[in-house]
């Protein structure tokens, strides 16, 4: 039976190492980006998320560095993200060891760049990834890191990068990120209902109750994605798997090694 | 010596990085002489049949993984790379594959319940329907991850493990010397390492 994925988002910082924001600003230090992955990978984690938000030359240079150096130490599939603006970007992050590459403001920016990169390395190597904010009442695409309100509507810019050939779907609620109340389950269960691809929730996991909710109440939902909680070891990967599976969730749990 | 066939589909860093890992030499070449004397071929794939079916036959190599099967040499194929390893493909049309085992690759759309997403994609379990020198360190249960709207059908005894997706797909499929996962190894953890290892340890056929 498939079974529904956690996933660990790593945001790189331009010291090299992992941060994590607070409803995407207050940014802190946490651990080597390397090391906490291949923890993730012994604890069960499914797939990994690596963003850079190094932003600049050197920056790039050491995420690319610390991406080879994952993907010789971790053998579960690695998405980047961050700075894709070009299928030059695709192609320097596949070949330091990515699976999938997410794009984000770089198809606001050029919407023809996921038809593009899905006719070079295939759908299943494209993931859309969305920050979205209700504004006066309706789902809002925002770009730039959060930063910048597009004023498009967020399940209609979605449905048109599917079509256009994004193989997965990363959802961020800017509503419920960094807040630990829970995801966003009104937005989510609108995205599943558009669109036929995985699609994967993040912002707002506080604790393992969070993901169990998250899947009970959206058997469509493939996927959950998330950071600090499990950065700061609020919540253990394998012990979030053994729940999910007392709960009759589908999960994959590791042996310990 | 494993050789990685290098024919210009999919991206070969993880299968060099996983088997360098497990402490095995590989060597990713499209160079004819390499493949002769390796000791294992692997060959990987992702992306369209047609094109990738094409693309072998246009640099030579379909004659040469054909020669070097004959001659017992253990070949696994992954993900797309399995099924080139059939007779015959209808993915966007009929395409012909290198003909090492009998079976046909069909859209899994054919027999799986609509309602399911495809592509059929993440970590789905293996039920090991034959007992083969690939599984040697597997076991029935075992979590591996998938990426893939089509499968092969009709594999007759070369069927080793099948998963379930609304209906059993093949997984894997192995006789004699020509071995072949649906998953992709290299991305399947420890699981997928302890698979690729078995591949190491399998002898040719003499």
């Amino acid at each position: 039976m498939i079974t529904k994925r956690i996933i660990p988002c790593l945001d790189v910082g331009g010291n090299g190492r992992v941060v994590k924001g607070v409803n995407f600003t207050d940014l802190c230090d946490v651990a080597s980006p390397v090391e906490l992955a291949e923890k993730y990978g012994r604890d069960g984690a499914d797939e990994l998320v690596f963003y850079d938000i190094t932003a600049s030359a050197e920056g790039r240079a050491l995420f690319t560095d610390i991406l080879t150096e994952t993907a010789r130490r971790v053998f579960i599939p690695l998405t980047v993200g961050g700075g894709i603006n070009t299928t030059d970007d695709f192609d320097r992050v596949l070949k330091c060891g990515a699976d999938k590459v997410s794009v984000n403001s770089g198809a606001i920016n050029d919407p023809s760049l996921i038809s593009r990169a899905a006719k070079l390395y295939g759908s299943q190597c494209v993931v859309l990834s969305v920050d979205v904010k209700r504004v006066d009442g309706a789902f809002r695409v925002f770009a730039k890191g959060g930063r910048e309100d597009t004023g498009m509507e967020a399940v209609e810019w979605i449905k048109r990068c599917v079509g256009s050939g994004a193989g997965e779907v990363v959802v961020n609620s800017m509503d419920t990120d960094g807040v630990r109340g829970g995801f966003d389950i009104p937005l989510l269960r609108e995205v599943c209902r558009a669109v036929s691809v995985p699609v994967i929730a993040s912002g707002g996991a506080g604790g393992t109750d969070d993901f169990i909710g998250l899947f009970r109440e959206l058997p469509d939902i493939d996927a959950g994605l998330a950071a600090s909680i499990f950065h700061f070891g609020h919540v253990g990967i394998r012990e979030l798997k053994e729940k999910m599976m007392r709960a009759g969730i589908p999960a994959r749990v590791t042996e310990s090694e | 010596m494993v050789a990685i066939i290098d024919y210009g589909v999919g991206n070969l860093f993880s299968l060099k990085s996983s088997l360098s890992y497990i402490g095995v030499e590989s060597e990713t070449t499209s160079d004819p002489s390499a493949l002769r004397s390796a000791d294992r071929l692997i060959l990987p794939g992702v992306g369209a049949f047609g094109d990738a079916a094409e693309r072998l036959r246009a640099c030579g190599l379909d004659a040469v993984i054909k020669e070097e099967a004959a001659r017992g040499k253990p070949i696994l194929g992954i993900c797309l790379g399995m099924q080139l390893l059939f007779r015959v493909s209808h993915e966007f049309g009929e395409h012909e594959g290198l003909g090492l085992l009998d079976g046909e690759v069909r859209p899994i759309s054919d027999v799986i319940p609509s309602g399911l997403k495809i592509p059929h994609i993440g970590w789905n379990s293996l039920s090991i329907v034959k007992n083969t020198p690939l599984f040697a360190h597997s076991k029935n249960g075992d979590y591996v991850y998938f990426v893939h709207s089509f499968y092969a059908s009709d594999c007759d005894d070369s069927l080793a493990a099948v998963t379930e997706y609304g209906a059993p797909l093949t997984a894997a499929v192995a006789k004699g010397n020509i071995f072949g996962c649906q998953f992709h190894p290299e991305k399947s953890g420890s699981v997928g390492l302890s698979i690729l290892r078995a591949f190491s340890e399998t002898e040719a056929l003499s």
